[in-house]
């Protein structure tokens, strides 16, 4: 049984302006597997993400969502989180009054926050005591998050385009930080435009129109996106590639 | 057991440091209601103060090019139920002085308390001033807190406020800060106000940036719950040539309280600027979400929020 289970998944925004962003989606996560997915701009990627994470206006239309063998239906982000899934978003949130290190141990009495700064490319001695805020570049507060996740120790944590607003230099950093994560045990759905960033999953899937339209080898999964044969996919059943 | 030391007992069980009354190296000023307690000065501060028919009336001066080297604590309070505490203020920073006032407002059993403290301060060429008050307030929200403060800052001066009050129940707040700032000097005034059940908060602070190349920033922090209320007024006016300011206001409300914010930026030099920027409202939801997808329930996620707002 995967970990994460996704069976033909719609999810339609409010009634009044009704589109539907998801449409029969189909998707599975392996325990421990680096699973990325990829998709043009508006295919529904962060929604999904926001849909299996149960944030507020996110609820399914119809479908399941199930992790660990058990269905997601109803259930909210923290208690969907400490099953063990969690998330970190596109663009980070700030915080005024919190310092990185009081971040990194949100729920835990005690740890060494300074490990996972360094499993981000961070200093621990630079940044424990700087404030969650905007004094930090969005670079930083991003770096920031992937190391609070990997605080958390997840079963499954939600990657939603980690590499946007790191600099080139620092691809290297995100591929290790994904890295440790599957060193960790959590299987990662990693969601991102970059080829480099892709290839270090387990598995790859093409999102288009509202549904996944192939899954497979990250690179043949890249290939055919890059290829453009989306719109032959749409309507038809998912297949391997 | 003596009012000094009930009120000492009262200042530390807030969180307070006891030993820095205790200590010959500090200076400070210690009144309950009308009467004046104790008081010690250090060399370079002359602490003028008395009892008068209604109030306690104080005149503190740092001499010429002194630098405090410890803060001054000035401790106020009412202990008892009921009580009025006025307090008239003078304060003069001379040339190139520097000092850091703490004030502890003290009222644990307050259920019918007026504290008014009615202060100037005149801040020298290049001298700096730090004030920070913070209040320790009962459950009972008997208190009414009016203080008045009318601030110069001379050129290359600056001078930095911090009110908190975030223990026990407000009351009734009336803040009415004033700050008028010369050439070259530098005003910050922050405040942090957590208010519950009926508390009624009001808020005025106004910076005139008189000099040329003046800096000020207005940054106010509030949260409300129950049927608090709030009102907050931040008023800056650039008046010179390169003045810049800038006006923060958050008031973060929940429940059936009721949250105002009134910024007032006006611009009267073609070469100054002014900027403001108000959020007011329930707790973000993006930043309610991020933290429960760490496992945080809605209401921990809340706590942590808010505490972090007016820490």
């Amino acid at each position: 049984m995967a970990l994460l289970e996704i069976h033909d998944l719609v999810y339609e925004t409010n009634a009044h302006h009704a589109a539907r962003i998801l449409d029969g989606l189909s998707l599975s996560v392996e325990g421990g597997e680096v699973h990325a997915l990829i998709g043009t701009n508006g295919t529904g990627k962060s929604t999904l993400a926001s849909v299996i994470m149960g944030c507020e206006g996110y609820g399914a239309t119809s479908g399941d969502v199930a992790f660990d063998g058990k269905s997601l239906a109803g259930l909210k982000v923290h208690e969907r989180a400490r099953l063990g899934i969690t998330m970190a978003w596109q663009e980070p949130v700030r915080f005024e009054g919190i310092t990185v290190n009081q971040y990194l141990l949100l729920r835990r009495d005690s740890g060494d926050p300074a490990q996972y700064l360094e499993l981000v490319g961070m200093s621990a001695q630079r940044y424990e005591g700087r404030m969650v805020d905007r004094s930090l570049s969005g670079g930083e507060r991003k770096r920031i998050e992937l190391a609070s996740l990997l605080a958390l120790q997840p079963k499954l944590a939600i990657l939603d385009e980690p590499d946007s607003g790191i600099d080139m230099l620092s691809t290297q950093d995100i591929i290790n930080v994904i890295a440790a994560f599957k060193a960790g045990g959590s299987a990662v759905l990693l969601i991102t435009h970059r080829e480099e960033i892709a290839a270090i999953a387990d598995r790859a899937s093409q999102l288009c129109g509202g549904r996944i339209v192939c899954t497979g080898n990250p690179a043949k999964v890249a290939e055919h996106y890059k290829a453009r044969h989306c719109d032959i996919c749409t309507g038809r059943e998912c297949h391997y590639v | 057991m003596s009012e000094l030391e009930e009120l000492t007992a009262c200042f530390g069980s807030a969180g307070g440091d006891v030993k820095a009354l205790a200590d010959a190296g500090f200076a400070h000023l210690a009144a309950s209601g009308h009467r004046i307690l104790s008081s010690r000065t250090v060399e370079g501060l002359e602490v003028r103060a008395r009892e008068t028919w209604n109030g306690i009336s104080a005149q503190v001066t740092v001499k010429k090019g002194v630098k405090l080297q410890h803060p001054v604590h000035m401790c106020f309070g009412v202990l008892h139920k009921k009580g009025t505490q006025k307090i008239a203020m003078r304060v003069k920073l001379e040339e190139g002085a520097s000092a850091h006032f703490i004030a502890h407002c003290i009222f644990p059993k307050a259920e019918k308390v007026r504290h008014i403290m009615d202060a100037t301060v005149s801040i020298g060429e290049g001298a700096e001033m730090r004030y920070s008050e913070t209040h320790y307030h009962g459950p009972h929200g008997g208190v009414t807190v009016v203080p008045k403060l009318s601030v110069q800052v001379g050129r290359n001066g600056r001078y930095f406020t911090d009110f908190t009050l975030t223990t026990g129940r407000v009351g009734k707040l009336d803040i009415d800060y004033t700050v008028e700032a010369g050439e070259n000097a530098v005003a910050e005034l922050t405040a942090r106000v957590f208010g519950h059940a009926t508390d009624d908060i009001h808020i005025r602070d106004k910076v005139l940036l008189a000099g040329k190349n003046s800096r000020s920033i207005i940054k106010t922090r509030v949260a409300i719950e129950d049927d608090a209320t709030a009102e907050v007024t931040g008023i800056t006016e650039g008046n010179a040539e390169g003045a810049r300011g800038h006006v923060d206001c958050m008031e973060i409300v929940k429940d059936r309280a009721v949250a105002r914010a009134v910024p007032i930026v006006q611009v009267n030099d073609p070469g100054a600027k002014v900027t403001h920027e108000a959020a007011i409202g329930s707790v973000d939801k993006r930043q309610m979400e991020t933290l429960m997808a760490h496992g945080l329930s809605p209401e921990e996620a809340v706590d942590v929020i808010v505490k972090g707002i007016l820490k």
